[in-house]
């Protein structure tokens, strides 16, 4: 049995401060400020999306609640031009992307399949079904590689996904080609009900030198820490040096999504255990006591909170469906004639119901 | 009899046979202490242990290929797929493995395996948790494709499925699972597999049908028959192994033919019930068979999902067209 890796931390979760000459970071007080605002608007984001989801204004909504500074912090990482796969709970990366939440929403709303620009964000569409999008930032990785590109790339998975045999392949096909990909896993401790030890019975960290990169276990609560740690695999990757494998030591608070019912698997206390371990507060303690954050600050940030979640209420609500026979588009570039047919018929059939109905 | 629901009647049928058999064993993401994320198999932990109802790590190859080893060790897996959209991960295992073992030990490794998985939309769900993939197994000799619309079948086709020595690919309708209620036999009541049910006699038409489609053909029935038309509704249960002469029976006994399914239209099931009622029935013919199904294109967000699925109007609309032509 391996031993619990060490823990990358840079502030702990009373909002100390911890020194780490090897994962040094230096951030000014506004970008300081700047990465208290997202996790805080995140965080109401997540909110308002779980409220309209209970109101039937949202078909399905996985909540990051817990894991805003794993996201933030990754998404800060992030350089323009470099490219990020999500999967389906990656709203505060898609926040820090400059992706307007409510393509997220128009997502869980049903409306589209996330109406972003992948090219223009840096920010691939939302993957479904695990952990597919791993093997797309692994091919993304060695396609940059070879336009000489100063790009990386960040694969997001969840604790679950690491048991998918794509997963194996994705980290091996970047080993091998030393690509500029860098696996940044969330471990919130579930997939749905499988507790992490029925997922792996070594620290996920320790896995990557199997497959021949290093593997760093961070303090997914912990914005500085995840930033410096995300920060300096980026640049590895970038410098030619292959991939790293981050292990994120988070919390999903929330449900798995608005369907799950956790207390069936899960007890309170080891809630109630995270909740002290909150990403939020503990930025904000460290905050005050450095003097970088005052009261008026802080409100402002709650403010600008409640606009956005006024603005996301209304924005989603306003979202109508598309017309139906959006459903034929881009199928293919160029639509085959039976397909046209199908589309003509669909018209001619929806027209009947309009003559009927007048 | 008991009035249930169709999780209930698939819940109740597992708890009874891993109290038949002990070797049947229950195993897929969250089945266990979750109790499935619809509750298939809620309570079923409790009752017998951790050894025959196991959690499985997030990874539907593993479900299947560890099913097939399980099976070679003379246990009897009954697997859930948490839904059928995402076997792809795990199609190999269930093609190319899973469906020939049999064939390939020449009858020495029978693989008494049932995969459970719900399928189908109509209720909203995010991408690829909704499409009808059952087709797409249909081409896999050595797999029986089952599809149940009620929950007596339900119960029945799953005891048959349970009890088999082949592999069972078991598609439950996720629109179904709460909505669709009915009797159920409080006894024994095995369904052979390859009998068609008639869900509703009729003279004039017969829609042909499986799993949620079938209540949708039952609903346009209805409305047809304020029309006075009188509509046959077919449910044909299990697609392999297909009941060729009920099919060509019911057919032949009105002479008009629409078959309803979820999934795209090419290459769909429905080609295959075309081309058998072509081979059994096509001098009884007094009308082209027609189909209803979804357009060929990717399943499409929530909000527009009921313009792609058949609904009761569409099929209304086929049926009223098929009894017009010849
Ligand atoms: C291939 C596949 N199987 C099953 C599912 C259903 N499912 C959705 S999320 C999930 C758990 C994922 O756990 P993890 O990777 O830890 O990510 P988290 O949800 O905790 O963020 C499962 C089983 C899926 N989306 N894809
Ligand atoms: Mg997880």
């Amino acid at each position: 049995m391996s031993t619990v890796p060490e823990l990358v931390q840079l502030l702990t979760p009373e909002g100390q401060r911890v020194e780490d000459p090897t994962h040094a970071i230096d951030l000014s007080a506004d970008e300081l400020r700047g990465l208290y605002r997202d996790l805080v608007l995140v965080r109401r984001w997540d909110v308002e999306a779980t409220a309209l989801q209970r109101q039937g204004e949202l078909g399905l909504w996985p909540p990051l609640l817990g894991q805003e500074a794993a996201q933030v912090g990754a998404g800060h990482a992030l350089q323009p031009g470099d490219m990020a796969f999500p999967t389906y709970r990656e709203h505060g990366v898609a926040w820090v992307r400059g992706v307007d939440p409510l393509h997220v929403m128009s997502l869980y709303r049903g409306v589209d399949n996330g109406g972003w620009d992948p090219a223009e964000t840096g920010l691939n569409l939302y993957t479904i079904v695990i952990p597919a999008q791993t093997l797309h930032a692994t091919g993304y990785a060695m396609g940059v590689q070879r336009d000489g590109a100063e790009t990386a790339v960040l694969a997001f998975l969840g604790d679950g996904a690491t048991s998918q045999g794509e997963l194996s392949e994705a980290m091996i096909w970047a080993a091998s080609f030393s690509a500029p990909v860098v696996f940044f896993c969330q471990n919130n401790q579930y997939a749905i009900s499988a507790p992490i030890e029925r997922q792996s019975r070594v620290p996920l960290a320790h896995r990557a030198a199997g497959f021949g990169f290093p593997g760093v276990r961070v303090d997914g609560n912990d914005v500085l820490a995840v930033l410096a740690v995300t920060r300096a695999a980026l640049t590895a990757a970038r410098e030619g040096q292959g991939p790293t494998f981050i292990e994120a030591f988070t919390y999903r608070m929330g449900a798995h999504t608005t369907s799950d019912d956790p207390t069936r698997y899960r007890l309170a206390h080891e809630v109630e255990e995270w909740r002290r371990r909150d990403p939020i507060a503990r930025l904000r303690t460290h905050l005050e006591q450095e003097g970088i954050a005052d009261a008026d600050f802080l409100a402002a940030v709650e403010a600008e909170g409640e606009e956005l979640a006024a603005r996301i209420r209304r924005g989603t609500i306003a979202m109508q469906p598309r017309p139906a026979v959006t459903m034929f588009d881009a199928v293919y570039a160029e639509q085959p004639p039976p397909l046209a047919a199908q589309r003509d018929e669909f018209l001619a059939y929806q027209a009947s119901f309009e003559e009927a109905g007048r | 009899m008991s009035t249930l629901n169709m999780l209930q009647a698939i819940n109740a049928t597992l708890r009874a046979e891993l109290a038949r058999d002990e070797r049947v064993m229950v195993l897929g993401q969250d089945v266990g202490r979750l109790g499935g994320v619809f509750r298939a198999t809620d309570g079923l932990l409790d009752e017998f242990g951790a050894d025959r109802v196991v959690d499985m790590p997030l990874a539907e190859a593993a479900i299947v290929g560890a099913s097939i080893g399980l099976a070679a060790s003379g246990l009897v897996p009954v697997a859930e797929l948490q839904f059928l959209g995402f076997s792809h991960q795990a199609f190999h295992q269930i093609g190319a493995q899973l469906a020939r073992m049999r064939y390939r030990s020449q009858g020495r490794f029978p693989m008494p395996v049932v995969l459970r998985a719900p399928f189908g939309g109509g209720v909203r769900t995010p991408e690829l948790h909704s499409e009808a993939l059952e087709a797409q197994f249909v081409q896999s000799p050595g797999l029986a494709v089952v599809t149940p619309a009620t929950p007596a079948d339900a119960k029945g086709l799953l005891q048959t499925a349970v009890r088999s020595s082949d592999p069972v690919l078991f598609c439950e309708p996720l629109r179904g699972y709460r909505l669709v209620t009915g009797e159920v036999p409080d006894e024994d009541c095995p369904i052979p597999f390859g009998r068609s049910r008639v869900a509703r006699e009729g003279d004039d038409v017969t829609i042909v049908a499986w799993s949620a489609a079938v209540q949708v053909a039952e609903k346009a029935a209805d409305v047809l028959a304020e029309e006075g038309i009188s509509v046959m509704v077919l449910d044909l249960r299990t697609l392999v192994p297909l009941d060729e002469t009920g099919l060509i029976e019911a057919v032949a006994a009105t002479g008009r033919c629409v078959v309803v399914h979820e999934a795209p239209l090419s290459a769909g099931f429905g080609a295959e019930v075309v081309a058998t009622v072509n081979d059994g029935a096509f001098w009884s013919l007094e009308a082209p068979v027609a189909r209803v199904a979804a357009p060929d294109t990717p399943y499409p967000p929530g909000r527009i999902e009921d313009l792609f699925v058949p609904t009761v109007a569409r099929v209304v609309a086929a049926v009223r067209a098929t009894v017009k032509a010849g």
